[in-house]
């Protein structure tokens, strides 16, 4: 009996899986077709895997995670030359895409997906990487986290405790597979033994409802953005009985949605389950219980099960009273390697060793809950995508255009001495995948400065 | 300006679209009407408008030409 769970869902055998418009696919069939798809890659490959939420996409993922085949794993609605950007830094020994997806010869094709075979040597890699995923959805980054195959055990395994994952839950996918939160889903909903309900359907597709009444769905997952959406559709109204529980994660839900939808939904006998996580700590770390969810509206938390938390003064000091702002730090077996920028990295060692400063600024209560107040780095959640200021503003750099980023959560503003504002929001929206209303230009006579010449970020508010 | 000048106008703003490309115009036919610029939309339209969509119209617009017709039910000609 292996350690990890893609080893052992053989034991589901004829229970279903995956469950698609008309098909339906069991755990054994899922596994022997996992295998038939990694036949004749070597182990220790490196691949680029382009996800969609359907059967080739997960299948493949797991014959790799058998064969310790390393994928990165990117959405399929990259911007294409950041794509090729991608493949020119990273040369992947093999590609596993949808048809049409690039032109290239296919070695190997299942369900609607091609195998392409780069001709690639194979890189030197950490022998604990497991696979590499971006932290900021669309956008091209070439920063990849590392994370091995300790993590994803641990963290599927945490969070199939916590969320009391059972094999009679089906799970629908309403989050891209090559985002950490999206993938969580699909590997704890697979470690457990349960059903995966596969569309690309939104939640303002008449299909997506039809499909999820039908399929009887008991659970998805939303970021902030969603359940604004949610709310607008007036979902606490619809009669959807089979619902068990509903989460939340990528980004603060803020107070009011998450009383209103706790309490809801636990007056029906449900539950949301808020959480808290990042790509760097595999998927989760913290979670608010279902009964505490109406009482801590507006927290992150307790740590999930095999985690801890601790709050960092200025001064380095561990923070021991409560409603004292420190920044947060997480210590668990979820914590990943670090990053990766480039070929040469994937042969890194742990650059983390189980603690992960999170850049996000919090207090604890007296109850041992936690609630983030801030963040510390320069980066917002847009659309529940991470975003990176600095990046945008390099990749603006780069195109001409002299910016300063600053805003919200799903509100970029970019200030800038450009006159081409319009431009601006064409060509970041097209770069990142992102919808434009998450962007606004703003002309400037001048950006601010220092003396040393650091941008005045605080004068542009 | 007219109510049909009003739908167009509001449609071109939120997704960069030209008048020539709205009567083909589909939910996810292109990569701005994705469901964030679905909710841009509809709360552009209820706002000129003065209205509020019911949730089976909000699901149910799926194309410019579409949207039209639920309009009718709001007592909006187009």
């Amino acid at each position: 009996m292996s350690k990890f769970f893609w080893d052992n869902i053989t034991k589901y055998n004829d229970d279903i899986a995956l469950i698609i418009e008309n098909e339906s696919m069991s755990y054994n069939k899922l596994c022997n077709d996992a295998t038939s798809i990694v036949h004749d890659i070597p182990t220790r490959s490196f691949v680029f895997l382009v996800c969609r939420n359907c059967m080739a996409s997960i299948v493949a993922y797991i014959g790799f995670l058998q064969k310790k085949i390393v994928p990165v794993l990117l959405n399929e609605a990259i911007d294409k030359s950041l794509f090729n950007d991608l493949l020119e830094l990273y040369k992947p020994q093999y590609i596993w895409c949808p048809e049409g997806f690039i032109d290239k010869k296919s070695v190997y094709s299942y369900k609607g997906y091609n195998l392409i075979c780069t001709g690639s040597d194979a890189p030197i890699m950490n022998e604990d990487l497991a696979i590499m995923l971006t932290t900021s959805g669309s956008t091209g980054s070439p920063k990849f986290v590392r994370q091995t195959y300790r993590n994803i055990e641990s963290n599927t395994d945490s969070i199939v405790k916590y969320l009391d994952i059972k094999p009679s839950d089906r799970a629908i996918t309403t989050l891209p597979m090559s985002y950490t939160y999206g993938l969580s889903i699909i590997q704890s909903h697979l470690m457990a033994g349960a059903k995966l309900i596969l569309t690309e359907q939104t939640f303002f597709d008449r299909g997506f409802w039809n499909f999820f009444k039908d399929m009887e769905a008991t659970t998805f997952g939303a970021v902030p953005y969603t359940y604004q959406m949610l709310d607008k559709l007036h979902f606490l109204r619809m009669d959807l009985p089979s619902i068990r529980y509903i989460t939340q994660a990528g980004g603060r839900l803020g107070e009011e949605l998450h009383y209103k939808f706790g309490k809801d939904l636990r007056d029906k006998g449900k539950a949301l389950i808020v959480m808290y996580g990042a790509t760097e700590a595999t998927a989760r770390m913290s979670y608010v219980p279902a009964d505490k969810s109406v009482e801590k509206a507006g927290s992150i938390g307790i740590a999930i099960p095999g985690g801890r938390f601790e709050l960092i003064d200025v001064d380095g000091s561990i923070i021991t009273e409560s409603d004292k702002i420190g920044e947060l730090v997480y210590y668990g077996d979820n914590v990943t390697l670090g990053y990766a920028e480039c070929r040469e990295d994937l042969a890194k060692g742990d650059d983390n060793k189980g603690r992960l400063e999170t850049g996000d600024m919090a207090i604890r209560d007296k109850d041992g809950y936690y609630f983030v107040v801030g963040r510390k780095k320069r980066f917002l959640k847009i659309f529940g995508n991470r975003v990176n200021l600095v990046e945008i503003e390099d990749l603006l750099s780069k195109a001409g255009y002299e910016t300063a980023c600053v805003g919200e959560d799903d509100s970029m503003r970019i200030y800038t001495t450009s006159d081409k504002a319009e431009d601006i929001v064409n060509f970041i929206s097209q770069k990142t995948g992102l919808n434009r209303k998450a962007f606004t230009a703003i002309y400037i006579d001048k950006i601010p400065h220092n003396e040393s010449g650091k941008v005045l970020y605080s004068e542009l508010k | 300006m007219t109510n049909l000048e009003i739908y167009n106008q509001k449609f071109m703003e939120t997704f960069g679209v030209t008048e020539d490309e709205l009567s083909a115009l589909k939910y996810q036919s292109v990569k701005s009407w994705d469901s964030v610029g679905h909710m841009q939309l509809i709360a552009e339209l209820e706002d000129s408008f003065d209205i509020m969509f019911d949730t089976d119209d909000i699901i149910d617009f799926s194309s410019y030409e579409k949207g039209k017709e639920l309009l009718k039910k709001y007592e909006v000609e187009v």
